[in-house]
């Protein structure tokens, strides 16, 4: 018996949209209690599908008949077999999600941001499974993109798309949480590799070092991309002014959070730093800035329109960690009893910086699970 | 490593949920309380074999990655805490934490090899119950034999065995494993 798909994308479309759906995830329960698909109007049961290998019948009594069941599990296998099940038992609307827990990890959904002067458009690309954020710039035929995920074939494709040239990658810092596609794509398409040379110390590869005040133009039309040295995540956190209206603020500041100083380990250092970046440098700027970051944690972050965006001003009334006025309370809200860290961080940073080569395998293993990026 | 087993089930290449069904088909060829090897290449296999055995009541003992292969290793639940014991000398596992060391001492571990593989008391030997009638010769007759298996029941009918070779000093030791707090190691 066959069954109906669901894909990933269109599970995107009903998180971003606000709609209904009955998620029936058939992973372990360590593995859902750890992660799942999160969306404002979704419905959950967890039992793992070894459970139902003798049949459905115990827990059909907790699915609705008169909803769309949307079956998923870690890579679309069992999702398949126990759709299958329900198909049998009458119900009508199940799907299975096509390619499960691995693809939702890995989809990315591009948003068009706004449009640039001069014809130029900016494009936020929402990992929205995994909660990280990256961008393109587009101007005149030509593409500079950040903090790109490794699914790079996205990029290069929609890049393709628009009849664009990607010339310039940029990582506004040594990311821990995700796995980095800039030196692929900038292998690829002969692109620039730009990085924060206090992050790079260690990296096994040629990039060109990115530093306070640098301006790159991307296509003919001065889109202009302006580098503003924020360390606190990490010591080369960068972030960018694009076209005088964006600030990207990478894993420093987020819409209902700020970025912690500890996954490199060095969370007393760099905590004055994080303070000095937030308190100081970001408060020079004009509260006009729109903030895009290269995460978000929670769905109410999101706006109507799918995007993760919000102007800088607004983030100095409304986000908790940009109003802590005693420094000491400041140090130890990033320094103490921080969220547990990403699933393998070590190993990210070590393949970021090109020391180790893991398969594609191994590289979705290692980026399984939520992103721990923020405190609150 | 080759671990000793009752029966070998091969799922390599095959994808989830393809595993647990195979292996959940293969536990009704065994008898209960034998060890079944699975061999999957399926990385998330290990969390789920891990998780089913709990939720199914066997006993999952470990994994052991060769290359691409992850070998598991799961024993078929038996029931066998239920089981009366009648051996007379019964120490708890605190005494035997306590003289386990001792030169006239002898730690026998009669569990399966495989459950003996992934944790064991340092100075324990391993023959499981099922070779100790043809292997007692192994064993000094002149020491004290503290016998140990998951909860005390296996241990039971060993030191009953061996009394009946004409051991003297031999004890039972209650719980076992399961509840061991000490020291151990692996293989």
């Amino acid at each position: 018996m066959t069954v109906k798909n669901m894909t990933v994308k269109e599970i995107t479309n009903k998180v971003l949209n606000n709609e209904e759906l009955f998620l029936f995830d058939v992973r372990t329960e360590d593995a859902y209690q750890d992660w799942k698909i999160e969306g404002e109007n979704f419905s959950y049961l967890n039992v793992p599908y070894f459970d139902l290998l003798d049949g459905v019948e115990e827990i059909v009594g907790q699915l609705p008949r008169d909803k769309e069941i949307a079956v998923v599990c870690a890579k679309g296998g069992s999702s398949q077999m126990v759709a299958e099940m329900l198909v049998e038992e009458g119900f009508e609307n199940v799907y299975s999600v096509e390619g499960g827990m691995k693809a939702w990890s890995e989809h990315l959904e591009p948003v068009k941001v706004n449009d640039l002067k001069d014809g130029g458009e900016l494009y936020q690309f929402v990992r929205i499974g995994k909660g990280c954020l990256s961008y393109m710039v587009v101007s005149n035929g030509e593409a500079a993109i950040i903090d790109s995920t490794r699914m790079t074939d996205v990029y290069v494709d929609f890049a393709k798309e628009l009849g664009v040239k990607i010339t310039n990658v940029f990582d506004t810092h040594l990311h821990a949480d995700h796995i980095s596609g800039g030196r692929k794509i900038a292998e690829q398409t002969g692109a620039t590799y730009w990085l924060p040379p206090e992050d790079a110390g260690e990296v096994t590869f040629d990039y060109q070092p990115l530093r306070d005040g640098d301006h790159v133009t991307v296509g003919n039309t001065n889109i202009d991309i302006h580098a503003l040295y924020s360390p606190g995540h990490t010591k080369g956190s960068t972030s960018f002014v694009v076209d005088d209206q964006y600030l990207m603020t990478g894993d420093i500041l987020f819409i209902d959070s700020i970025g912690r100083p500890d996954l490199a380990g060095k969370a007393d250092d760099w905590v004055m730093d994080l303070r000095e970046t937030l308190y100081t440098r970001y408060k020079e700027l004009s509260d006009d800035l729109i903030v895009l970051p290269a995460h978000f944690m929670i769905m109410d972050e999101l706006n109507e329109d799918g995007t993760v965006a919000e102007k800088l001003g607004t983030l100095f009334e409304k986000n908790h960690g940009l109003n802590i006025d005693d420094q000491e309370e400041f140090r130890k809200m990033v320094t103490e009893n921080l969220p547990p860290q990403p699933n393998a961080y070590q190993e990210i940073r070590e393949t970021n910086m090109g020391k180790i080569s893991p398969d594609n395998e191994e590289q979705r293993e290692m980026e399984i699970g939520p992103n721990r990026c923020a405190v609150r | 490593m080759e671990l000793k087993t009752d029966l070998t089930l091969d799922a390599k290449g095959l994808a989830c949920p393809m595993p647990i069904v195979k292996t959940k088909k293969t536990m009704k060829d065994i008898e209960a309380g034998q060890v079944l090897e699975i061999q999957a290449t399926d990385k998330g296999s290990k969390a789920d074999l891990e998780a089913w055995a709990k939720s199914a009541g066997h006993q999952y003992l470990g994994t052991i990655e060769e290359g691409d292969v992850l070998k598991h290793y799961v024993r078929k639940s038996s029931g066998e805490e239920e089981q009366e014991k009648k051996h007379p000398n019964v120490v708890n596992n605190e005494d035997l934490d306590a003289l386990r060391k001792n030169d006239d001492v002898l730690v026998l571990d009669v569990r399966e090899a495989a459950e003996y593989a992934f944790e064991h008391i340092p100075e324990a030997t391993s023959i499981p119950l099922g070779e100790l009638e043809e292997r007692t010769d192994e064993l000094d007759h002149t020491k004290n034999v503290y016998i140990v298996c998951r909860t005390g029941s296996r241990s039971d009918l060993a030191a009953q065995k061996l009394t009946e070779k004409g051991f003297e000093n031999v004890y039972n030791v209650v719980p076992g494993m399961s509840e061991w707090n000490g020291e151990t190691t692996k293989l």
